[in-house]
């Protein structure tokens, strides 16, 4: 372990391709994560900033809001359900953001909602609106008028909140009857009556198993379907899709990262065979050996974490608001445990040409 | 690991080591019978090709004979498996290869270490005893120097200090003078003899240069896998 670790020391010039390699496919890794959890983040903000576990859609939605409609006998059949502590109403429209000063509008998804949730209070007056803070990136400022579609139907920022949008489009959160009233009036064809809303979010009294509320729901009331969160986030238009094309790319990036280790210690193995086989004849064993290898493996992945994270968070710094890049602990978390992993994957290819080293090669060198 | 009687530091008996099969099957060492006492400094010579590599190899247990008997000090060597003869070289054995073969990136204290690194022993009585195996060998002023900034009379000094680290009871020289000077070959045999006797450690030195053979007690000859009377 001393000798490996001297050697990384020592001679740093030998590992640095690996080492700069690696270095890149952190930043890349970090870069489509952040970019995926953004894009995810955005789209499905909503739903994720729900306290309560249960969303009801109608049954012909197919999980999606958009086309989701419950009335008020639906609702108040759901409140009714056993096991059911409280019951909300939520509905969207996705509008056009009209901002005082601005000529370009700033894409919004109007909520209209009944109960506070993790991020947001519980609903301002008619006509007021808490704002997710994406929009300032738009021109928006506290205290404005924004005024919402073609009807022009105005909303006053009273308040930020975070981390709530909806399809990509900044969230705005509204009482009901505002959101009734920028619906119908914008989208005659989608207009909903007094006390019908899109989705009803379902908070179980304590002690009653969500799975099981879910059922009864099912049960008792007709045309509705009850689903968890996640099933909700799920149903998402594009988000699976987007989750699996991102997911594949990156561990396509996770599997060229092993590929370099990989290569790199299987050409550092042969060049070394020579002094390995010396180390063998003074009595090294190959476990040693291997671990010297894998000793310096990590530690190459541990520098190029550190450095490619260090140029994520830099570039994350300069890139456009516009680019949705989310540098989340959690996405580091997953990047180091996998570069590792990785690194030890790939460092392991080497261990059956180490074993196979004869020491007696030492012996009638030139 | 077997041990038996401490007889001679290395006794060979009847030893054969064979390669290949049938027909095709060519003897490295045919029947070789050798023994080495305690303190005795051997010379092994022969042309290329002779076998002296092989039986130093069976020797230092980096090789396994096909037949034969292998003593080495206590240790019955003949049949230890890997690990057995791994652990035997570490303990047992010091081998000063051809051309020194030191780590290049250690320095000189650092390439004695090395062997009770590998043997997991530490310490300041380790460090030490790396520090007057160097001095010893005239290498005080260069303990923090590494192989390239060392000449190459160094680092035959520094690799004959690593052989002798862990104290052994046989130390095999695989030409040690070969790329050396006849003027520094001659002062690091002289070292060699020096060591190895006021330390009462066998060895055995492979050369093939007969102007070296006089610093031994005893020259044996190989030719063609056998030893020459």
């Amino acid at each position: 372990m001393k000798l490996a670790w001297r050697e990384l020391v020592r001679r740093p010039s030998r590992f640095l391709t690996a080492g700069a390699a690696l270095t890149l496919l952190v930043l890349l890794l970090l870069v489509l994560g952040g970019i995926l959890d953004a894009l995810v983040n955005s789209a499905t903000g909503v739903l994720r900033a729900q306290t309560a576990p249960l969303i009801v859609y109608s049954a012909d939605s197919k999980g999606s809001i958009d086309r989701s409609r419950i009335s008020s006998e639906q609702h108040a059949g759901i409140a009714n359900v056993p096991g059911v502590r409280e019951a909300t109403g939520l509905g969207v429209v996705l509008l056009a953001g009209h901002i005082e000063g601005r000529t370009e509008p700033a894409d919004v998804a109007v909520f209209g909602y009944e109960a506070p949730n993790a991020t947001v209070p519980a609903p301002p007056a008619p006509g007021q609106a808490y704002a997710d803070a994406s929009l300032q990136a738009a021109g928006l400022e506290l205290g404005q008028t924004m005024v919402l579609g073609r009807a022009r139907t105005p909303v006053e920022v009273v308040g930020w909140v975070s981390g709530t949008n909806y399809n990509l489009q900044g969230g705005v959160w509204v009482e009901p009857a505002t959101w009734r009233e920028a619906l119908n009036a914008n989208i005659p064809d989608a207009a909903v009556s007094p006390g019908t809303f899109q989705a009803i979010l379902v908070t179980p009294q304590d002690g009653s198993p969500v799975a099981d509320v879910a059922a009864a729901i099912d049960d008792r009331v007709p045309g509705v379907t009850a689903l968890t969160i996640d099933e909700a986030i799920a149903g998402v238009p594009g988000v699976s899709d987007q989750e699996s094309v991102f997911t594949s790319i990156i561990g396509t990036t996770f599997a060229v990262s092993g590929i370099v280790v990989a290569l790199f210690f299987a050409l550092l193995t042969i060049e070394r065979v020579g002094l390995l086989g010396v180390l063998k004849a003074i009595g090294a064993s190959s476990r040693t050996l291997a671990a010297g290898l894998t000793v310096q493996a990590v530690l190459i992945a541990a520098g190029a974490l550190a450095t490619g994270s260090l140029f994520a968070l830099g570039l994350a710094q300069v890139i456009p608001d516009t680019v949705p890049l989310e540098l989340s602990t959690s996405r580091f978390v997953f990047t180091a445990v996998g570069l590792v992993v990785t690194a030890l994957i790939g460092s392991a290819i080497s261990f059956r040409r180490i074993i196979r080293i004869d020491p007696a090669s030492a012996v009638g060198g030139a | 690991m077997t041990e038996g009687p401490h007889v001679s530091a290395l006794d060979m008996q009847d030893v054969r080591k064979t390669y290949g099969n049938g027909e095709t099957q060519v003897a490295a060492l045919d029947h070789v019978t050798l023994k080495v006492g305690d303190d005795e400094m051997v010379a092994l010579v022969g042309p290329s090709g002779s076998g002296k590599t092989t039986l130093l190899s069976i020797a230092g247990g980096l090789l396994s004979p096909t037949e034969g008997d292998v003593i080495v000090g206590p240790h019955h060597i003949t049949d230890y498996n890997r690990r057995e003869l791994t652990r035997f070289r570490r303990d047992m054995v010091g081998f000063v290869f051809q051309g020194a073969n030191l780590v290049p990136f250690l320095t000189a204290k650092e390439n004695l270490l090395l062997v009770a690194d590998v043997a997991g022993k530490r310490g300041k009585g380790i460090d030490r005893r790396a520090e007057r195996l160097l001095e010893e060998l005239g290498l005080a002023d260069r303990v923090k120097n590494t192989p390239p900034q060392l000449s190459g009379g160094e680092r035959q000094r520094v690799a004959i200090g690593r052989a002798l680290m862990n104290e052994p009871e046989l130390v095999l020289f695989d030409e040690p003078t070969s790329a050396l000077d006849s003027r520094l070959g001659e002062q690091v045999m002289e070292l060699i003899r020096t060591e190895v006797k006021g330390r009462g450690t066998a060895a055995v030195v492979v050369t093939h240069d007969q102007r070296m053979t006089h610093y031994a007690d005893r020259v044996v000859e190989i030719s063609d896998g056998r030893l020459v009377a």
